[in-house]
């Protein structure tokens, strides 16, 4: 049997092995943070990552363009006879969509000989409403040229039509507006990415009807019919790019907090481009909202002056009357004026029954739309000719652009959320990363890297889709409510909170092994002496 | 010399009309924001503190006058001093002596109020992550195109501010806030104002691009607080916030005035404290960042050019609309409270009191008589 020192001994040996072996490591584990693994590598190769653009273009050309022996030599074997009796492009646009349907992002060109009547005289290049172009051969390649000649030629033509239908370089940096603050270059750029909203998952449109003076008319306005007919094809056709909901209200009593002036030149009340800027804020406070979710919100209004005030005409800067009555402000909305003083006459019996024309009305908010929701408005160069706006309001390559410059601003703005986020994750090292929130950022890696090799494939719906499915995951958990790092304390405060605890534990521990050693010490000193 | 006159009129004229339209043509690029926000917040509580709360309500009342609607205004107030046991005018917060202004009206929202406002929430707005119930009332929904003012008033040191008397947001925090808002273009341009003690302190920290700051003091200084009224016992505002609002009195959302002016709000000799300001993240030049840009809301417009012709005819909706009737739940369900059943409580064990009661309790009586007696009980 042991004696009590050794006893001693023993138990505080083993106590000390205990916590030094057992412990410590426990007590490392037990307050470590959670971190989930997160793709760092992946990440860091995103943030330079090089977006290549590729849009399928397939040219074919109509009989009398090529020689019979260039046909044999010419690497796309479709050539066709076009309705060359038709009268008219829209015809012949509408003739040839029977032939193919184009997939989306990809484009048909028609090259046309010199001789045909089907375009004006001035007019070279045709859009069409859907994917197609009508190119007409130049004069200069009428006689004896060779196949090498025309297609030198027929290359820049085709770019410019690619620019025009598809995206052109400016288009896509104006995507990225808000990545890279563009120095004041293409001013008509930068005023199209301030006009329009920004890419989201869903957008709330609010129609309004105001009307300040119910006494003297009673305005009906068939509003349910009209968004059916007019504005939900459109809707439709940009399901691909983003949820839509729709409400309408009608407002009595809201004035428009400017004083319009009258014009006896004209015997209308006027209201001049500068106060414009200053009737939307009063109006905005009792517009109210329905949207319970983080949607932008498009507002459309439609004011019916009040009896004195009417007819009330909106006026630009050189002091013409606008035809439309109407203007609009960027990522806000647009305001519609609806005179209704030539329904009645001077002997009427108020208050008066006002049908509104739902079509006129529909016409403006629908091109108001078209701009507010990004289809670029500007004109196309000389010498191209572009099919009036279909029914839906909205031509398929139109549909195109916008899902090319909304994949764009998707990738990008998604690489940064995730690039920034990892930055932030790197950075402050106790913040937990729950699992939920690694899954996210790793859904959207592979998204993303998914849209970008379909950008290069040209596959565009695909595209949009993944990029869509990256936002939604990258912002989600950008956004996650745990990641702020004032909830969790700093390694320092770990060491404060524990110390007091095990310190006064450790002490007793300490002094029996150093007595131990001491002791060791002091025996193997007297056995020296012993020896000696 | 009628005529002399008169043509000179008619240059002055034509000058002044050039001037207007290549105004409105730059005016579209020249400040780059399509809306504005504020965030107004008031960091103390208790009735002696009653000046910072009659401050934010005098920005938010300046913001809301020049056209920033309340959708657009966060407002945290962490007191109330509106319906305090000790204002003698309930309903009222008055921001000059003798009773001028009250500045509380009846139409203030005020989003966080009470204890919501602790610097985890003021955070949370700023950096945008919060649960997914929050409503869209209480959230900051900028995006890159919005210009956005905040205004903090309340106790601060250096390098610090304090909220609710129990917690601090320190110089650092914030400087990241902004750099998480820049990171995900929350802004397009930042307008910081502080009144606070030792305010310039809290915007040493700032890196991220856009911001513009203003403080009332510098470090070292106090803010000193305006003017006290007899009838209601406390100052009311701080000197300089009632400067502010002096010069924010003559703003109008048409006028001119420039950032330059607002640097010259309060100075030494009106303020005792010395206000200043930091401008070099803000890459435009501030003479000619106007006021309104971030305490208005001028909207930018354009004339719509263009109009669709559509001429199809309505289709009438299918279906008829279907009429549901709508009642009020019973308001008072009195038959349920007079025929309720009593809960069944949970049993939870003897919480800690009971049993060290108990335990002293037989320590005691083994300690008198002895072990033996062990067998008698168990």
């Amino acid at each position: 049997c042991l004696s009590e020192r050794r006893r001693g001994q023993l138990a505080a040996l083993s106590i000390a092995a205990v916590v030094i072996i057992v412990g410590v490591p426990l007590w490392w584990r037990t307050t470590e943070t959670y971190r989930a693994w997160l793709p760092v590598n992946q990440i860091n190769e995103l943030a330079n990552l090089q977006l290549q653009l590729s849009a399928d273009v397939e040219v074919v050309f109509a009989r009398g363009t090529v020689t019979p022996e260039q046909q044999k030599k010419v690497p796309t074997q479709v050539v066709i006879s076009l309705c060359l009796f038709c009268s008219s492009p829209l015809e012949a646009d509408l003739s040839l969509h029977t032939l193919s349907e184009s997939p989306c992002g990809s484009l048909v060109v028609y090259v046309i000989p010199e001789s045909s009547t089907l375009l004006p005289e001035d007019v070279d290049v045709y859009i069409g409403q859907r994917r197609t172009a009508l190119l007409r051969i130049g004069a200069q390649m009428r006689v004896g040229r060779t196949l090498e000649q025309l297609l030198a030629h027929l290359e820049p033509r085709i770019k410019q039509v690619l620019q025009v239908m598809s995206f052109s370089h400016t288009d896509i940096t104006a995507a990225l507006s808000d990545r890279v603050r563009l120095s004041p270059g293409n001013k008509e750029s930068i005023a199209d990415s301030m006009r329009a909203f920004k890419s989201s998952p869903g957008y709330e449109i609010t129609f309004s009807l105001l009307n300040p003076d119910p006494k003297s008319h009673r305005v009906h306005w068939d509003i349910e019919g009209a968004v059916q007919t007019y504005i939900q094809p459109l809707l439709t056709k940009l399901a691909p790019l983003a949820n839509f909901s729709i409400d309408s209200q009608t407002l009595y009593y809201a004035m428009l907090g400017v004083n319009p002036r009258y014009d006896s030149s004209r015997s209308a009340y006027t209201l001049n481009s500068d106060s414009l800027a200053h009737v939307i804020n009063p109006v905005e406070a009792r517009l109210g909202s329905n949207a319970a979710s983080s949607n932008p919100v498009l507002n459309f209004l439609l004011y019916v002056p009040d009896a004195h005030h009417s007819p009330l005409h909106i006026h630009d800067h050189k002091k013409q009357e606008v035809l439309s009555n109407a203007f609009h402000s960027p990522r806000w909305g647009g305001i519609m004026v609806y005179n209704v003083n030539g329904f009645y006459g001077p002997e009427a019996v108020f208050p008066v029954d006002i049908n509104i024309n739902m079509a006129k009305v529909m016409g403006v908010f629908l091109a108001q739309l078209r701009l507010l929701l990004g289809v670029q408005s500007s004109a196309p160069p000389p010498g191209f000719l572009v099919a009036p706006c279909s029914s839906t309001g909205l031509a398929d390559w139109e549909l195109d652009r916008l899902m090319w410059s909304r994949t764009v601003e998707n990738v990008a703005t998604a690489t940064t959320t995730i690039t920034s986020l990892a930055q932030l994750l790197d950075q402050i090292g106790n913040i937990v990363i729950n699992d939920n929130i690694a899954q996210q950022v790793s859904s959207a890696v592979t998204s993303l890297q998914l849209a970008v090799a379909e950008l290069e494939a040209g596959n565009l719906g695909f595209a949009l889709q993944y990029s869509k499915e990256a936002i939604l995951a990258s912002e989600r958990a950008f956004f996650d409510p745990s990641l702020l790092h004032l909830l969790y304390f700093p390694d320092d405060q770990k060491f404060a909170i524990y110390i007091p605890l095990f310190l006064p534990m450790c002490v007793p521990i300490l002094l029996s092994l150093l007595k131990i050693v001491s002791e060791a010490r002091q025996k193997r000193r007297e056995r020296q002496a012993k020896k000696d | 010399i009628y005529l002399f006159t008169y043509f000179f009129f008619l240059l002055l004229y034509i000058a002044f009309m050039l001037f207007i339209v290549f105004d409105n043509a730059g005016q579209f690029f020249s400040s780059g924001h399509t809306n504005n926000w504020a965030v107004l917040v008031c960091t103390s509580r208790f009735w002696f503190n009653y000046r910072h709360v009659a401050n934010t309500l005098s920005v938010y009342r300046s913001v809301k006058r020049l056209g920033i609607p309340d959708s657009h205004i966060v407002l945290m107030l962490a007191d109330d001093m509106a319906c305090n046991h000790r204002n003698p005018k309930p309903a009222t917060v008055f921001s000059h002596k003798n009773m001028e202004l009250n500045v509380y009206g009846d139409d203030v929202e005020v989003d966080y109020r009470g204890y919501e406002v602790t610097v985890e929430n003021f955070l949370r707005v700023l950096t945008g992550r919060l649960p997914p119930s929050t409503p869209r009332s209480k959230r900051l929904l900028s995006d890159d195109r919005s210009n956005i003012l905040i205004y903090l008033t309340g106790h601060g040191g250096n390098g610090f501010l304090k909220f609710q008397d129990s917690e601090e947001i320190s110089n650092v925090e914030l400087a990241d806030a902004f750099e998480q808002m820049w990171q995900k273009r929350r802004y397009n341009e930042l307008l910081f104002i502080i009144d606070t003690c030792q305010g310039a302190s809290m915007y040493e920290r700032f890196y991220s691009p856009n911001l513009m700051a203003l403080a009332s003091s510098q470090v070292g200084e106090d803010s000193l607080s305006h003017q006290p009224d007899l009838a209601i016992g406390v100052h009311l505002m701080d000197r300089y916030t009632f400067y502010l609002l002096e010069f924010l009195e003559d703003i109008h959302p048409a006028s001119k005035t420039n950032m330059n002016d607002l640097f010259k709000v309060c100075p030494k000799s009106q303020c005792v404290s010395t206000p200043g300001h930091r401008t070099d993240l803000f890459l435009r030049d501030p003479g000619s960042v106007l006021i309104t840009d971030f305490f208005g809301s001028v909207r930018k417009v354009e004339i719509t050019m263009e109009t669709i012709n559509l001429t199809d005819p309505i289709n009438p909706v299918n279906g008829e609309l279907q009429i549901r009737k709508y009642s009020y739940v019973d308001q008072l369900p009195v038959s349920e409270i007079i025929h309720q059943k009593p809960k069944q409580k949970d049993w939870h064990p003897p919480d800690g009191f009971i049993l060290g009661l108990w335990t002293l309790i037989l320590l005691v009586f083994f300690k008198l008589y002895g072990m033996k007696h062990l067998k008698h009980i168990f």
